[in-house]
Parts: C-alpha cells; sequence; structure tokens
C-alpha cells in the first residue's frame, strides 16, 4: 500500500511563516454551535451576550434558526448593566424559563461572549450554580465563544475542552483505548468506528458524543486522536487527564485517512497486513473519487485566507492529492504541534500566513492572480467580481469531508467553483 | 436580560452600516471586536453586493485589552484613510466597544484627517438597527448639510429621502417613484443614501422639498431638514393604489402642479384584477399582517381597500412607529400586537388561525409550520427576496407586485371551486396518490374506521365521519373550531349537530 506520507522535517523553519495583524475577517467562536448543537442532540447552547451576538448566530445559521433550534441568545440590556448585581437572578429566571420550555434538554452550555467578557461576568461560577439547581436532571457548563477570545472553530475547542472534565471516568482500572477527539459528520464517525473495529480496535470513544450521557470515559493511559486541527485546548485538557496524543495527520482525503489510521495502529502495535485489510479498499474508492476532480484540479493555483485552521491540512490535501499549488496559506492560528506532519508535506515555496491584515492579504492575493481563492462570504462575492474565482471556506467546515467515502465530494467542492467558471464561459 | 431566539432587527450599528454601504464615497471605522465583520456577508450575500462593505473594522482581540486599544483605532482610522480616500467618514462603537469606553469620535478628531469625520453615539444595549440607519442618516445630513434661509430656486425639485443598503425592495421602488415623479414633471435633485456621495449630501437644501420614502430610516432627517432648510415633506408612503394616489396628490401640492401633471403618473392593473370575477373568492378572506410599521401599515390599507380582505390582525416590531400602528388597528377593531418576540406572534397567528398570513422572513416560517399560506411583505428577509427580476412595493408597478405575491399563495378561485365541487371525487382527495407518479404509485393505506360511539376528543363516531366529508384543505380549522364552540358551550359529545352548529356560528 501507498503510504506516501514522509517523516516531518526535523524543523519547520524552512517554510517561511508571515505573521500579521490587523483587521481580521472571521467569525468568532460563536459560530461553532452552529454544527455543535447539532451533533450533541440533547444539548442546548444559550449564549449571554448583545443583540450582535443574537444577529451574527441567526445570520450564521440561516434557515436552520426556524426549526425549534437547541440554540438562543440571552440579550444584556441596559437594566443589566446598570444592575450588575442582580445579573445572576437575572441568568436564573431566563435559565428556569428555557428548561421549563425544553424539559428534553440535558446539558446546558452557558456560552460567554465579548460583551460577557468584558464586563466580566462570571459564567463558570454561573454554571456551577446552575447545575445544582437543576442536578441531577441537567448538567450546566461554560466556555467561551467570544470574538476577543476564539477564532470560528476555536469555538469548538472551548466546548470540548469544556465536557473534558465532565467525561466519566472508568470503574475498576479499566483504561478506554482509544478516544477521537472533534465533532464528525455523523456518516463519517460511523464510517471510523467501523474500520476501527475492523483493525481490532472495538472500544473507541468520539468526543462529543451525540447525547449528554453517552460522553466517552477517559483515563490515565487512554490514547487519542485528533480528527480536527483547531483544538489545543482540548488536547490540553485531555492531557491533564492523563491521555496521551497519537501524533498524525488528519483525516482529509486518502493519504490523509490512511496516514491517521497508520498512526492508530503503530500506536496499538496492529500489524501492518491487519491495517492494510481495513483500510486498503477504502484507500483504493477514494482516490477513484477523486480522479476526475484531479484533472480538473492539477497544477491550478489555490490561495488560502484564514478562517478555520483547516487550511494547512486542506493545503496539504490539495496539493498532495489534487496535484495543485498553494501560493499561500493563511491559518488564524499555527498550532505547530498539531499540524508538524501537515506543513512537511507542503511543497517548497508555500507561503504559510498567521493572524491576518485583510487590506494587505487581498493585496497579495490580487497580485499573485490565482486560480482559485479559499475565502469567507464577506469577500467571496467581491473577489468573483473582480474575476476571481473563490469557494467559500465555510462549507469546508459544516460539509462532511473527512474519512475516504468523503473524499470525492471534498475535491469536489474545489472543483465545481472552476467547472461552473469554465460553463458559464471563463 | 431577554430571552432571543430570532431578532427582527440586528444592533444599531448595522443600521449605520446600511447607510455606510448604501452610499459612495463614504467610510465607516467601527470600533469592534474580531467576529464582528459578520455583518459583511449580509451586504455580500443577501444583496449579492459584488463590493465589501466600505467599513473598516478595528477587530480587537482579548490581548489588545490590556493594552491600547484607542491607540489601535487610531491606527485603524488613519489607514483607512490612507487606503480609500473617502470624502467624509463616519466612526463608532459596536456594543462591546461600547463597554470599553474609548472615544472613537474623540480619537477621529486627534487625527485631524482632511475630510468631515462623523461620530455617531448608537446606543446598542437600548437601540436596534433602523434606529441605528435612521440616526446616521440624520447626523450625515446634520453634519454636511448647510441650513439655508431662502426658497430653492426650481419650486419642482425635490430629494428622494430613505432608500438604503439591504432594504426591502428599495433598488426598484426608487426606480419606480422616480419615474412617477419625472412623468409628473418633478424634477429630482439627490436621492440619498443610496449611491449618494457625502458630496450629494451637501446639495440636499438645493430642493424645494422631500420626498421620504421609508420614514423608518429618513423620516428624522426630513424633519431637521424641514426645519432648517424649509423644505416640507411627503407624510405618505406610496405602496398600494389609493397610497400612491394620495401621494401623488401630496407632491402635486407640494410641487405646486394641477391635477393634469398627475394623472400622467400612471395606472394599476390592481382595481381591475381585483374587480374581476375570479377574485370573488378573496371576499373576506381573513389575513393576519406584521413587519416594520411602513409595510404593514400599507399593507392593512391594501388588503382592505383594495382587496377586500378582513384584517383579523395587525402588529410591528418598530416599537419607534407603534402609536400609528396602535391607531391604524384600533380604526379597525384590534388591539395592536407591538412585539419583537417572535414566539409572541406565533401565538397570536395559532389563536386568529387567518386564512393568509402577510409578514417578514420568520412569518414565512410560522406560517410554514402552521400550514397557512404566506407572502412576504416586510424585511427581515432573506436572499429570495433580493429578486433578479424588477419587483417594486410602491407605485402602480408595485400594486400590481403586490396582487401577484399575494394571490399566489391563495388559491386561485376557479381552483377553489373546482375542489369544492369534487371533494368527494375518488382520485381528487387527500388520501389519493399525486397523479404525476404514475401508475406505480401506491396508495396509502386506509385508516382504520372510527371505533363505534364516542372517539378521542369527544367526537361521535357518525361526526368524526361527517368531517372526513370536508376537504381536506378546511378540514383541520373545522375540526378546531367545533371543538372550541363545543367546549365553549360544554358539550362533552360533538354529535353531527354539533358540528353543523359550529359551521352556522363560525359563518356568521
Amino acid at each position: 500500500m501507498n503510504l506516501p506520507f514522509r517523516a516531518p522535517p526535523a524543523s519547520c523553519n524552512d517554510i517561511p511563516v508571515l505573521r500579521e495583524r490587523g483587521q481580521r475577517e472571521v467569525f468568532c467562536g460563536l459560530t461553532g454551535i452552529v454544527w455543535l448543537h447539532r451533533k450533541i442532540q440533547d444539548a442546548f447552547f444559550l449564549v449571554v451576550g448583545s443583540r450582535t451576538c443574537a444577529h451574527l448566530i441567526q445570520s450564521a445559521a440561516g434557515v436552520m434558526i426556524f426549526a425549534e433550534p437547541r440554540f438562543a441568545t440571552a440579550i444584556i440590556d441596559e437594566r443589566d448593566l446598570a444592575g450588575l448585581s442582580e445579573i445572576d437572578a437575572e441568568l436564573d429566571r431566563v435559565v428556569n424559563r428555557l428548561l421549563e420550555r425544553r424539559p428534553d434538554i440535558k446539558m446546558l452550555f452557558l456560552v460567554g461572549s465579548c460583551p460577557s467578557e468584558v464586563i466580566k461576568l462570571d459564567l463558570k461560577r454561573a454554571a456551577a450554580r446552575l447545575s445544582q439547581i437543576h442536578s441531577p436532571k441537567v448538567r450546566v457548563l461554560n466556555y467561551s465563544g467570544s470574538g476577543i477570545e476564539t477564532t470560528f472553530t476555536q469555538g469548538e475547542d472551548a466546548c470540548l475542552a469544556a465536557l473534558v472534565p465532565f467525561s466519566p471516568l472508568p470503574a475498576n482500572g479499566y483504561v478506554p483505548p482509544l478516544l477521537v477527539a472533534g465533532a464528525l459528520s455523523d456518516v463519517a464517525e460511523d464510517q471510523f468506528r467501523r474500520i476501527f473495529a475492523e483493525m481490532g480496535l472495538t472500544d473507541v470513544g468520539f468526543l462529543p458524543a451525540r447525547s449528554a450521557a453517552a460522553m466517552p470515559a477517559i483515563a490515565p493511559g487512554t490514547k487519542y486522536l485528533l480528527a480536527q486541527p483547531f483544538l489545543n485546548d482540548t488536547a490540553r485538557a485531555l492531557e491533564e487527564r492523563g491521555a496521551v496524543h497519537i501524533p498524525a495527520p488528519f483525516p482529509l482525503g486518502a493519504e490523509g485517512t490512511t496516514a491517521w489510521f497508520k498512526a492508530a495502529a503503530d500506536a496499538f502495535d496492529i500489524p501492518e497486513a491487519k491495517l492494510r485489510a481495513a483500510t486498503e479498499a477504502g484507500h483504493i474508492r477514494a482516490r477513484l473519487a477523486m480522479e476526475p476532480h484531479r484533472a480538473m484540479l492539477e497544477g491550478k493555483r489555490i490561495f488560502f485566507f484564514p478562517d478555520s485552521q483547516l487550511e494547512i491540512p486542506l493545503a496539504r490535501f490539495v496539493a498532495q492529492e489534487l496535484g495543485m499549488e498553494p501560493v499561500e496559506v493563511g491559518t488564524p492560528y499555527l498550532q505547530r504541534a498539531h499540524l508538524a506532519q501537515e506543513i512537511g508535506q507542503l511543497p517548497a515555496g508555500t507561503v504559510v500566513s498567521e493572524g491576518q491584515d485583510v487590506e494587505k492579504q487581498l493585496d497579495r492575493c490580487r497580485a499573485a492572480k490565482p486560480d482559485l481563492v479559499v475565502c469567507g462570504l464577506g469577500l467571496a462575492n467581491p473577489l468573483e467580481a473582480e474575476g476571481f474565482t473563490t469557494k467559500w471556506s465555510i462549507e469546508l467546515v459544516f460539509t462532511p469531508i473527512h474519512g475516504y467515502e468523503q473524499a470525492g465530494d471534498l475535491a469536489r467542492l474545489f472543483s465545481r467553483p472552476m467547472d461552473r467558471r469554465t460553463r458559464l464561459g471563463g | 436580560m431577554q430571552l432571543t431566539l430570532w431578532t427582527y432587527e440586528g444592533p444599531p450599528h448595522i443600521g449605520a452600516m446600511r447607510i455606510a454601504t448604501a452610499m459612495d464615497g463614504l467610510h465607516y471605522v467601527l470600533h469592534a471586536p474580531q467576529g464582528d465583520t459578520y455583518a459583511d456577508l449580509l451586504f455580500t450575500m443577501i444583496e449579492r453586493r459584488n463590493a465589501r462593505p466600505p467599513v473598516t473594522y478595528t477587530t480587537f482581540q482579548a490581548r489588545d485589552l490590556g493594552g491600547d486599544t484607542a491607540e489601535l483605532f487610531k491606527t485603524a482610522a488613519a489607514d483607512a484613510y490612507e487606503r480609500f480616500k473617502p470624502q467624509a467618514m463616519i466612526v463608532g462603537a459596536s456594543c462591546t466597544a461600547e463597554l470599553i469606553q474609548d472615544d472613537p469620535g474623540g480619537l477621529a478628531k486627534a487625527l485631524a484627517l482632511p475630510v468631515p469625520v462623523i461620530p455617531l453615539e448608537l446606543p446598542s444595549y437600548q437601540k436596534k438597527e433602523n434606529w441605528g440607519a435612521s440616526e446616521t442618516f440624520y447626523q450625515i445630513v446634520r453634519a454636511l448639510c448647510v441650513p439655508r434661509r431662502d426658497a430653492a430656486a426650481n419650486p419642482r425639485s425635490c430629494n428622494i429621502l430613505g432608500p438604503t443598503a439591504l432594504g426591502f425592495r428599495h433598488r426598484d421602488d426608487l426606480a419606480e417613484i422616480s419615474r412617477l415623479l419625472e412623468r409628473m414633471g418633478v424634477t429630482i435633485n439627490v436621492v440619498a443614501p443610496l449611491d449618494a456621495t457625502p458630496d450629494d449630501i451637501r446639495r440636499i437644501p438645493e430642493a424645494s422639498f422631500n420626498v421620504v420614502l421609508y420614514p423608518e430610516t429618513a423620516e428624522t432627517a426630513g424633519r431637521w431638514l424641514e426645519r432648517n432648510c424649509k423644505q416640507p415633506m411627503t407624510s405618505i408612503v406610496p405602496i398600494g393604489v389609493s397610497a400612491t394616489r394620495d401621494f401623488i396628490a401630496q407632491v402635486a401640492s407640494l410641487a405646486g402642479l394641477d391635477a393634469d401633471a398627475a394623472d400622467k403618473a400612471g395606472a394599476s392593473r390592481l382595481p381591475w384584477y381585483s374587480r374581476s370575477v375570479d377574485s370573488t373568492y378573496l371576499t373576506g378572506k381573513r389575513v393576519f399582517i406584521f413587519g416594520d410599521a411602513t409595510h404593514a401599515l400599507a399593507a392593512a390599507r391594501i388588503a382592505r381597500e383594495e382587496l377586500g380582505f378582513e384584517v383579523v390582525g395587525l402588529g410591528t416590531y418598530s416599537r419607534e412607529f407603534a402609536r400609528p400602528v396602535r391607531e391604524a388597528a384600533a380604526r379597525l377593531g384590534l388591539e395592536a400586537l407591538i412585539t419583537d418576540d417572535y414566539l409572541e406572534v406565533e401565538a397570536k397567528v395559532a389563536e386568529l388561525q387567518p386564512e393568509l398570513v402577510l409578514g417578514t422572513q420568520m412569518e414565512r416560517h410560522i406560517a410554514k409550520k402552521l400550514g397557512f399560506p404566506c407572502a412576504v411583505i416586510s424585511a427581515p428577509v432573506h436572499v429570495q427576496d433580493f429578486p433578479a427580476r424588477y419587483s417594486p412595493q410602491m407605485g402602480f408597478e408595485g400594486a400590481n407586485v403586490i396582487f401577484d405575491s399575494w394571490v399566489h399563495p391563495l388559491m386561485m378561485g376557479l381552483e377553489e371551486h373546482l375542489l369544492h365541487m369534487f371533494r368527494g371525487d375518488f382520485e381528487f382527495n387527500d388520501k389519493a396518490a399525486a397523479s404525476h407518479l404514475g401508475a406505480g404509485a401506491t396508495k396509502p393505506a386506509e385508516p382504520a374506521p372510527p371505533p363505534p360511539g364516542p372517539t378521542q376528543g369527544g367526537w361521535a363516531a357518525e361526526a368524526e365521519k361527517e368531517l372526513q366529508k370536508i376537504p381536506f384543505f378546511v378540514r383541520g380549522k373545522a375540526r378546531r373550531n367545533t371543538e372550541r364552540f363545543a367546549a365553549e358551550r360544554g358539550i362533552a359529545l360533538i354529535t353531527i349537530e354539533t358540528l353543523y352548529d359550529a359551521k352556522a356560528h363560525y359563518s356568521r
């Protein structure tokens, strides 16, 4: 079997990293609620914030807002600001009303926002107090999704890091062998579970689980794989519980997915033949599914604006598996520890940029004239109007892209805008 | 603290963005945390704008808070001026920056930029989007217009005030009303804020009167111009045929034109369509109306006077304009629903059981959930209500558009007649499979016949059977009405008699 992942270079210093500060055209961590609430089916996310926060989630959630969603905003008003002493009572009242309306809720997240952080509202204490009041029916947790502290997918990191201390400790000294951290689409999670089982790993926990009661057990010695690149704080929390990281690239595309399972196989001394039996068919299917897209994308130059921290693994994917040429790969934060293997696979000459000064980055993008630009929705139509072909990046977070069976779909996300431009006459 | 799932309006700085994005040559520097740039996509996606809104955000982060966020603001403002070279700038704070109390106005002033810098005070924890738009436009007009003492040279010249970015049908309303005014012989001096530059704003006082299309965004500025530039303004919003005629009369009187000029303005097909026999079935259709105050008031008048509907509910989320809505509702014998809580609106719709809902995007979903026909008449709206085709709400073409868009969700008269005639037909009822599925389609299994004697909910078996003879699309309403009728009279068992008593009662 073809396992072309090279060992990471001794240091990543040969990859130039451009660090910038200026206007950042990114979402805040509150946006994570939009997919997290679909994943944890009995959790409710209550943002304590302003009308802006409510408006943001509404704009990001689009049509989902109407389906009796499991998220809401407790809007701070001027009376709350005037009488900060009574804000606890106000919050209790709002939470009571909410839980009366939704008796099916088992887990409630109080999600901090910029306004609640700036006025130093102690949501951690509020969560502990409310947890006592509503125990054992509802567990109340807290994390911050504020823009001043988190960028887009970091909201998921903060949420999962808050979940880790509440994951059960197994009894009788049992050590659950493997944990996968990072919200995956249900379909990808099920596929991964089947492949692990074929490799002989039957007890694999996924964080987050689909319900509050099913959160995976973690014990000192539990090994964990990251399914997403943005889980810095979650990894730290897992390590505080004694879990041990399995360094791996991320399971995107045929090569990425195989390398990810190989890292697990190596960690558990699973023989090569068994790994191959579990993954080979998927690997071949994935390569087959990517073939037509590779034909369309090979040799094309691609520019990534920072958004989700998925940019480096995605740049690795499009370069290695689709033959594209990354010009600049922007990321809001560069977590070197988790991305070492991915950065090592980027072609020489790729510029990696961390942070953003959007005007200067747009100037660089215009000067580089890439064939495809990956960017947020605030930039996509304006760049299209300037003649660029764009792929809007949020879709890469909302769509199932992990694993073998989704590799073709992931490739299609990049090829479709190019295809469309060709069909409409260039 | 208010528990909110859905908000009809964004925060006030979104209103300010709607003004800045509408204009040319104006730049907005907004002191705001990282993440507030989400607002850009409202303009680039919902309105499909082909350029980024002219807004620079400071996007401060937690690590900046310990340091000098004021310095960050100054740098951002200076850089924005250098890059965009606007004719004027507006500066302000979003909700979080309001809490950290840097003073954008003072800081920008200290930069001594060579263009006017207009500070905005938008209290995020009290006010909302429309107020923010109105206040921003007013501050821009106040800062740039020099009060005038003399009369304008051309008594027939006017300004059109109010259209903004992200406004519901503002693009086409403006085209429709501009054409109408020009046909009347009125000259348009400046349109603002849409496509106006700060230099255009300075020319506003040259006209002799103002046409205020959207009171939500332009009434405050209009009143200031009335006081300071001797420019009277229109008070009638030309949505609907009657309102358009009244508007024309008002403009004619402000411009010193006679009735002949007004006659040139045009005509609508709505009056004839509404009189044609196919529209007879519209008579007395029970309609619920909710939206911003301007569109809700206009819709209520059209519904009653021009389409012959019965308005059974009227409300708005615009608290600033609650009074005229309350008065209009009172004239209809109703109590206005003034709320920004969509759950209250949903409860009201469920209670009233209207035959048509006219509202915003949110009412569209409420109506979908409850199974009522619906048309959108007001912001907030989604991308499909920024259509490619010409579709104004104002003027005579606007009335045509309104007739079509309100009547389509209802069944056309002939269709309704046929459904009644063949309601017992074996292949024309709710259990018959759709005909386009062809011979392969299987019919769903027949439900088990109701057991003899009283059934659940107090229905006698024969009454339940009779109920099934009522066309499926009104059966739910008949069931609810009958049950309410029975409950109000303490009737334990609903018989065929009760069913028809209730029918007689509710058809009065």
